[in-house]
């Protein structure tokens, strides 16, 4: 433990006149003198030097309390960042003596965030890929300046474009490092935007949710087809899209928007820290296509399959959805998804005009 | 405090759309006359939605990184912002002169000044002027020069001929160049009889678009007959009939265009200080120096 720096004894001798009491730490000034209490015990009518004692045994309690509260930072990020070391439920020795020691571990979204101990009590934040947790900080690509984070969530490890910011395609291979809460903030703001701002609102019990039908009346231009879609006959089209959007396994965002009040959705809206307030452009844009598409009305057609082939093409189904058709293996013909085995049944079954055993689609326009 | 925030089109497939107002916002951010620089996009994120709850300041001037009237600017942004009580009346604009309005959001307790695009701001001629100095790596680029503005055309949206006039006449009026002209895409005078158009053996062809994309990278060149095919690349500049072509690339991208946000800003009632002038002569430094590269 290190002494009490000089300019956060100063403020809290100062504050006390008004009455501190923030984390464990009660810090008072009246006419009988100065009052100083940690949960380690209550000393009264202290003396001015009697106090910067206290203090100097307390340097945890004193500079905790600074950092939150005599720095003016706005309660949103307040709140943020005393939720990363979980300062509401830990008390200051606990957290400092982890600091000190291999540091505090939290998560945001794909975030893994490490808070260490600085000088004075300070923190310094540091911010990778979980899935480097164990990779050694010298071995990745640091930054300091949060705004290089934008460049570096663009595209993922593949090197495709993340139009979706909450994507689970966070891509590795670098680090931000010495951070401090403000420059900690503005890296979760470009890597996961407004997601502090939406987790906060939502813990005040403020969260302006917009549901499904409000967000799709709203729409104009090329996208107000979209109501056209909700026929007031269910709204099953809805789960689909959500089952295909939104799951834990596309965006981490948990989806807190339903069909419209009073009236959620059956699928499950996830498990994120951060909530999901009103369908995103990229939900909207998809469902203008589904629009199109779903205003169809189904035929019969007949095809001849083998079991394997009607099973190998829920197979192909299934790995596009999953985003797995990557990565079978060349030689792997025991998937239906592996490329020779897509070729042979295309070679097989489609004619030369790509229709599959050779039935004409019939649009019937 | 006050806060600036650039709304800009963005992209879900293209990965560079986002890159000129990034560029611009950080060129704004250096300048350190707005407590806070922000950027918001409609298929991007943070949404127009969601982007007001991360500013901190109450005074927020919005500034449209777009280059006409239309469709965004006066139904879709204002919307999404949810700008409590907005009618297209109070820009009391003719198609090309909005400045800002000021307004109330519903979702956030500040006081919002709506700007005009950037697109239409006197001071986009400039860009344009700029952006041929720079394809042309002459700072003096005008005599012995041709100039076509290119825009889009009227397609969903009249104002957007409009603004490409507006500057085209403004440019000319300067007599800088030989000869100024207006050119579209999908309109009379075409794109594609370019050489047509021009005495001029040297023409320098600025297209009044935000972001390189499709149109700019892929149909103008194409068009014009810089390129058979865009993937292949053209020269800089191209011979066409007889002509040579500097092809600029939206002009958007330009570094200047910053300084047009700050104007639009300051039009609104923004504190900018020295920000105009610092920009203009920090942005024509990184022109020269990247022209001599
Ligand atoms: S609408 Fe769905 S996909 Fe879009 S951000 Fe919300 S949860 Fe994610």
């Amino acid at each position: 433990m290190t002494d009490v720096n000089d300019e956060q004894l100063d403020a809290l001798l100062s504050a006390a006149a008004s009455g501190v009491d923030y984390d464990g730490l009660v810090a008072e000034h009246d006419v009988d003198g100065y009052r100083f209490e940690t949960p380690d015990g209550t000393h009264e009518e202290l003396t001015e030097a009697e106090f910067g004692e206290l203090a100097d045994r307390n340097p945890w309690f004193v500079s905790n309390w600074y950092y939150w509260r005599a720095r003016d930072r706005p309660d949103t990020e307040v709140a943020f960042l005393r939720y990363l070391e979980g300062a509401d439920d830990r008390p200051v020795t606990d957290r400092y003596e982890t600091m000190a020691d291999d540091g505090i571990v939290a998560s945001w979204g794909q975030l893994r965030i490490d808070i260490a101990l600085g000088e004075d009590g300070h923190r310094v934040y540091t911010v990778r890929n979980e899935t480097e947790a164990d990779t050694a900080i010298e071995s990745l690509t640091v930054h300091t300046d949060p705004l290089e984070a934008r460049e570096l969530v663009k595209h993922d490890d593949r090197g495709r474009y993340r139009p979706l910011k909450t994507a689970p395609t966070l891509p590795t291979g670098w680090a931000f490092v010495d951070l401090d809460g403000r420059a900690l903030a503005e890296t979760v703001e470009y890597v996961y935007p407004a997601t502090i701002a939406n987790w906060h609102l939502e813990r005040r019990g403020e969260l302006d949710v917009d549901h499904w039908r409000e967000t799709m009346e709203r729409q104009s231009g090329i996208y107000s087809v979209i109501k056209t879609w909700d026929r007031g006959e269910g709204h099953e089209h809805v789960n689909w899209v959500a089952e295909a959007c939104c799951a834990d396994s596309q965006c981490l965002k948990r989806r807190e928007w339903e069909y419209e009040d009073g009236t959620p959705l059956e699928v499950d809206g996830g498990d994120g820290e951060f909530p999901c307030r009103e369908p995103c452009s990229l939900v909207v844009t998809a469902a203008r296509q589904w629009t199109k598409l779903e205003g169809e009305e189904t035929k019969r057609y007949e095809f001849e399959l083998t079991p394997s082939e009607k099973e190998q093409i829920e197979a192909i189904v299934d790995a596009v959805a999953d985003g797995e058709a990557e990565s079978i293996r060349e030689a792997d013909i025991y998937e239906g998804a592996n490329r020779y085995r897509a070729r042979f049944l295309r070679a097989k079954r489609f004619d030369e005009e790509g229709r599959l055993c050779g039935v004409p689609t019939d649009d019937g326009s | 405090m006050q806060a600036l925030v650039i709304v800009a089109h963005g992209s879900h497939l293209n990965p560079d759309a986002s890159t000129p107002t990034y560029d611009h916002a950080d060129t704004i951010r250096e300048a350190g006359v707005f407590d806070e620089v922000r950027t918001a996009f409609w298929k991007e994120e943070p949404s127009f939605r969601e982007v007001l709850r991360t500013v901190e300041s109450e005074e927020v001037y919005v500034v449209p990184l777009f280059i006409s009237e239309g469709y965004f600017t006066e139904e879709v942004i204002p919307r999404e912002l949810r700008l409590e009580g907005w009618d297209l009346e109070q820009w009391d604009s003719d198609g090309t002169s909005a400045t800002h309005a000021t307004l109330e959001a519903a979702d956030v307790d500040k006081t919002i000044h709506y700007c005009g695009p950037v697109g239409t701001h006197d001071a986009m001629s400039d860009v344009i002027v700029r952006r041929a100095e720079t394809v042309t790596g002459d700072s003096e680029a005008g005599e012995g020069f041709a100039l076509a503005v290119v825009g889009h055309g009227t397609e969903r949206n009249e104002n957007s001929a409009k603004a490409v006039h507006l500057h085209a006449d403004r440019i000319a009026e300067t007599g800088r160049f030989d000869e100024v002209k207006a050119l579209f895409m999908d309109e009379d005078p075409e794109i594609d009889d370019v050489t047509d158009f021009f005495e001029t053996t040297d023409i320098v062809v600025v297209p009044l678009f935000i972001a390189d994309g499709y149109h700019t990278q892929e149909d103008i060149p194409e068009d014009m007959g810089l390129t058979d095919d865009y993937r292949t690349g053209w020269e800089t500049p191209a011979e066409v009939d007889g002509h040579r072509i500097w092809y600029a690339g939206a002009v958007g991208t330009e570094g200047l265009t910053a300084d047009v946000v700050i104007e639009r800003a300051a039009d609104a009632g923004a504190d900018v200080g020295d920000a105009i002038e610092t920009v203009r002569h920090r942005t024509r430094s990184d022109a020269n120096a990247s022209a001599g590269d």
